[in-house]
């Protein structure tokens, strides 16, 4: 009889968890080939639409650089929480809590033009890092459950955006319900010319080797490792969790509010309700396929952007539902889940 | 005369592979009516696994089981119990809020669904009469002491007509007074024609009890004793360990100022049955002196160690390391004030399973020079402390950055010392510092600590281990039910009134 069994390893070999995304995305791409032929549509065409369509053109290029942006922020967001075991679901919460305060901040007409773009960055740093307060001294003061909590907020938070630009923040000249535009002066920086690469694709291509150095080569990062792995023995080497749990929540909560600002000042210039099509649950996916790796953020966000704007391309062109984009999203989170198993485990083979 | 009769079960070629780790390799066993086989070995060394495979929790990759000369096929604990064999392992499977009579009912196969109860009682009274082992049927179990518990444990096991009956180091909990009842207990099983199989790593207690004796190690059967009474402690050592045993030296130390001060300190009782309040403890420990802290686990031992630690508070007294009264203790003013501490639990409180080892090592004082400046880890100095460390403590690792939890016991036990005696204690805070570690690496911590004595550093040690205690102690306090019952200088305690004393007596007269 052939047993498969699982053993400990001592060490995660480096090259294992280059592949084991890889391997992942494979899978994904073997599950939802079975997809692509139930709607009809020849895999390999839809699969070269789907993923090429991304690098056809400069400009497609740089739309998914933008497109990439946001999700690389939720997905800082959610690596940098989840390593201390702060189960942040809520980077969509927090995302459209910083896009309402540049977008509140960069309407101002009181305000000074130069001001109006650091100004939003600020505020919507600290709207996002404020929600992701909330469940971090809930968790810290009365053990409330974080994965309930940041969740259930994303909701409150969509729903209280919702009847404000359905009510007292109503556009008075669109009529929609949509939030009034900001200033020309609090739109972001356009550093490509006929394009949309705004600043916050920088900043998000900055924020991740910052946030590296952080959690690698700070004492914060470090404290925030060993609060995660086990509190019970930070706690006896002297760290202090509560201030750790809610540093890292305050820390996320920001990654998470600067990828709504991005989208306020360098993209929609107002808040509505298609903000954000679930950016801060794509996070969860990035954060995961990275192995909770800052500097594996950047490609996994590049990926989902090269899907998700392969996704319309390969529709238009084969007639598979746009909706398979999600679906990928989620078989590749399981695949990945299953595939970390393999970062502490080996296979064995025995006869 | 036991021996005459045939054998009441054999193991042949018994072999278990754990990963690269050949946990049993081709190993026999026989018991005999009335034996009592003492099962030897350092941790490790495969007992466990071997009586695991015996009560069906592992399923062997080879090797076979006669019982009575029948063989057997064991895949599960049901099946072991039907074949006689009974368990009592060091943690016990009870329901706390059931009573004594309703634990040895769980799982009966009854007639129907019934509760047969008066039957249940009548064989609890019978099993009382024929070896001793009284306990009141309608107590609740969460009200029994830890020895009641492990009675109830071995009733439950007699209570399935288990004819073998195998005791994993059943002596860890219970007071040396304790120890001698069981030992009466067993000997009445034996007389009485069970086969008892004894898993120890205390000599003395299996020089005491055992008629013949096993002694394993890597995995195999490295002697087989037929008369316990021709071999002495230190043989049996020797045998176990695979090499000479020299116990280490205790030069004379004159102590001096006090560097550990307790002072009428009382916690609070826990939530829900959580261990137990202190009540006013007060305890001192000196430079250059080893102050014994002995007591039946769960008798306030790890509040003093949590209180001294910084990681549990008092509701009154006041601790003083080096003349300064702690007003406000936490871990890191704990450590500040140069406390070294050695946690019970090594690998869930003092280090870290997933970090690196590395990680672990500097846990406590990264946040300082010269591991960290301005908040910015300094990785070459970190580096060159661990490694400096791994060869100082012969920490024995592929390298220093594999995951913590795959250290052996007593290379995780070399990372906390290297960890906490690295910058010259005052004080040395340890609890069970040797639990579950092999000789050698028991004798290595044994070292440090007179090593910390000698430098004219104060250690606390705790241990549930009195050989440990009575070898290393300058005077052995006694804890029971949160309080310190006495304290006799080393000249003064005998293993009789220390015992006494566990148990609760008020004097060790």
């Amino acid at each position: 009889m052939i047993q498969l069994r699982l053993e400990t390893r001592q060490h995660t070999p480096a090259w294992l968890r280059l592949a084991l995304p890889l391997f992942a995305i494979l899978a994904t791409l073997v599950v939802c080939g079975g997809l692509v032929t139930l709607a009809g549509a020849s895999v390999l065409e839809a699969y070269s639409k789907l993923l090429l369509s991304a690098v056809s053109s400069k400009f497609n290029f740089v739309e998914t650089l933008v497109k990439a942006a946001p999700i690389a922020f939720t997905g800082l967001a959610v690596a940098v929480a989840f390593r201390a075991k702060f189960w942040n679901i809520g980077a969509e919460g927090q995302l459209l809590a910083g896009a309402m305060a540049a977008a509140f901040i960069g309407g101002r007409g009181a305000l000074p033009g130069w001001s109006l773009v650091p100004l939003m960055l600020f505020s919507g740093m600290a709207a996002g890092a404020a929600w992701a307060l909330i469940p971090a001294w809930l968790k810290t003061r009365y053990k409330v459950d974080d994965v309930v909590t940041t969740l259930l907020l994303n909701f409150i938070m969509f729903y209280l955006m919702m009847a404000l630009v359905d009510g007292p923040w109503k556009d008075p000249l669109s009529g929609y319900p949509d939030s009034p535009d900001i200033r020309m002066d609090a739109e972001f920086p356009i550093l490509l010319g006929g394009t949309r690469l705004h600043l916050g694709v920088v900043l998000a291509f900055v924020a991740a080797p910052l946030i590296w150095f952080l959690m690698r080569r700070t004492t914060a990062g470090f404290n925030i490792r060993a609060v995660g792995e086990s509190a019970t023995a930070a706690r006896y080497a002297g760290i202090n969790i509560p201030v750790v749990i809610v540093g890292t929540a305050a820390l996320s909560g920001a990654l998470a509010g600067l990828a709504g600002v991005g989208e306020v000042g360098g993209i929609h210039f107002q808040v509505m309700a298609g903000l954000s099509p679930g950016y801060g649950y794509t996070g969860i996916v990035i954060a995961t396929l990275a192995l909770l790796n800052p500097l594996g953020v950047l490609p996994a966000a590049f990926f989902f952007a090269v899907i998700i704007t392969g996704a319309e391309a390969m529709s238009r062109a084969t007639g598979v539902p746009v909706f398979l984009a999600d679906v990928f999203q989620g078989v590749a989170l399981i695949s990945m889940l299953i595939a970390i198993l393999f970062t502490q485990y080996r296979v064995r083979l025995r006869r | 005369m036991p021996g005459e009769r045939g054998p009441i079960l054999a193991m042949r070629g018994m072999s278990k592979r754990f990963g690269s780790v050949q946990a049993n390799a081709d190993v026999d066993l026989v018991l005999r009516p009335g034996d009592i086989l003492g099962l030897l070995g350092e941790n490790g060394a495969g007992k466990t696994t071997l009586m695991n495979m015996l009560f069906g929790t592992y399923t062997p990759d080879s090797g076979e089981i006669e019982i009575d000369g029948r063989p057997v096929a064991i895949s599960n604990s049901a099946d072991a119990l039907a074949s006689g064999v009974g368990m009592v392992h060091q943690h016990f499977h009870l329901v706390p809020r059931l009573t004594v009579l309703e634990n040895l009912m769980i799982g009966r196969p009854g007639s129907g669904g019934r509760l047969d109860r008066r039957g249940a009682r009548g064989k609890l009274a019978q099993i009382a009469d024929r070896f001793g082992l009284t306990l009141d049927p309608d107590t609740l179990v969460s009200a029994l002491a830890i020895g009641e518990q492990q009675r109830l444990e071995i009733i439950k096991a007699l209570f399935r007509d288990a004819r073998i009956l195998i005791l994993d180091e059943p002596t860890a909990v219970l007071t040396p007074q304790e120890a001698d009842a069981l030992f009466d207990a067993l000997r009445a099983m034996a007389g009485d024609g069970l086969g008892i199989i004894f898993i120890s790593h205390k000599l003395y207690e299996v020089k005491a009890i055992t008629n013949r004796a096993m002694i394993m190690r890597r995995g195999k059967v490295t002697a087989t004793i037929d008369d316990i009474g021709a071999v002495s402690e230190r043989q049996l050592g020797e045998l176990m360990c695979g090499h000479e045993i020299r116990p280490p030296e205790k030069p004379a130390s004159e102590p001096g100022e006090a560097l550990l001060t307790l002072r009428e300190i009382s916690t609070e009782p826990g939530a829900a049955g959580e261990g137990v309040p202190l009540r006013a403890v007060s305890l001192e420990v000196r430079a250059g002196e080893v102050l014994g802290i002995a007591g039946v686990s769960g008798n306030g031992q790890l509040e003093v160690a949590e209180i001294i630690a910084g990681v549990r508070t008092s509701a009154s007294g006041e601790l003083t390391v080096a003349g300064q009264v702690v007003v406000y203790p936490n871990p890191r003013a704990i450590q500040d004030l140069r406390v070294g501490r050695i946690p019970e639990d090594r690998l869930g409180t003092g280090l870290i399973s997933s970090l690196p080892m590395s990680d672990s090592m500097v846990l406590p004082r990264i946040h300082q020079a010269p591991f960290s400046r301005f908040g910015v880890i300094d990785r070459k100095r970190t580096r060159e402390f661990v490694e400096h460390q791994v060869e100082r403590f012969d920490i024995k690792c592929a390298a220093t950055d594999v995951r913590t939890g795959t250290l052996s016991g007593g290379n995780l036990q070399k990372v906390l010392l290297a960890r906490e005696l690295a910058f010259d204690p005052l004080v040395v805070l340890a609890a069970q510092p040797t639990r579950g570690l092999d000789v050698g690496a028991a004798q290595f911590v044994h070292e440090r600590f007179l090593e910390v004595r000698q430098a004219g550093g104060a250690i606390l040690l705790i241990s549930e281990d009195l050989e440990e205690l009575f070898l290393l102690s300058d005077r052995i306090a006694v804890m029971y039910e949160g309080r310190i019952m006495d304290t006799l200088p080393i000249e003064e305690a005998t293993v009789q009134k220390v015992g006494l004393l566990m148990a609760g007596a008020e004097t060790a007269a």
